[in-house]
């Protein structure tokens, strides 16, 4: 019994590295950042928590299965947050896409003078001349 | 040997090249984003590295170290996309 576990934590770990490796070969080759994030963020995700799954499998006690579950669910919780987050970020400084990706949904949408990102797209004039005070109470 | 020490010591240099690649990213990376997200991901992958090295080591402890790890790339993180934003504001 133990050395099906043994081969079941050996395939665990030696997948998750090749998950890794994967997402680093992203992160170099991908041309744009918004690519190189649905890169990374989720081969590398994938990989942690299966090299942790190998590791609990491996020990068999109950503090460390405990602990690679906590640091799984962790791990799940917070990567797509902090990939949104710097992605936004990315977004409103003003990195730019690819010159061959084809759709842009946010295009026209994000004021780049007062930093405000509306809901419908301002193509008329009465949005674009929002007061200033207004905006400024919204972003802050 | 077992198994899972040749998974070991086939996974353990693969983990170091794929973070040499990050590193290599971290210094060439057109922009400051792309600096930001190489270290998150260096970040998580020294979790990975510890989980490994606690087979080596035989030491059941050191998994506390990724749990702090995982909390403090998120909070790197967080706090960088926030300054980024900030910045771009002004």
């Amino acid at each position: 019994m133990s050395g099906i576990i043994d081969v079941v934590s050996a395939v665990l770990i030696l997948s998750g590295a090749i998950f890794i490796l994967i997402s680093s070969i992203g992160l170099i080759k991908m041309p744009d950042i918004y690519m190189r994030m649905s890169a990374t963020t989720k081969a590398t995700t994938l990989g942690v928590g299966s090299i942790l799954l190998g590791t609990a499998l491996y020990f068999e006690e109950v503090g460390i299965i405990t602990r690679a579950i906590i640091i799984i669910i962790f791990l799940f919780l917070t990567a797509p947050i902090g990939a949104h987050l710097i992605g936004r970020a990315a977004y409103f400084d003003g990195i730019p896409l690819w010159d061959k990706s084809i759709i842009n949904e946010l295009e026209g949408s994000f004021n780049p003078i007062e930093h405000v990102l509306y809901s419908e797209k301002f193509g008329s004039d009465e949005k674009v001349t929002l007061p200033r005070e207004q905006t400024e109470n919204n972003s802050d | 040997m077992s198994f899972v020490e040749i998974a070991i010591f086939i996974s353990l240099p693969i983990i170091t090249v794929s973070m040499l690649i990050m590193v290599y990213r971290v210094a060439v990376g057109p922009s400051l984003e792309d600096r930001v997200v190489a270290l998150d991901l260096i970040a998580t992958t020294v979790i990975g590295f510890i989980a490994v090295y606690a087979i080596i080591s035989n030491s059941t402890t050191i998994l506390d170290v990724g749990i702090i790890i995982a909390m403090l790339a998120f909070l790197g993180t967080t706090a960088f996309a926030y300054y980024l934003e900030r910045r771009s504001k002004s």
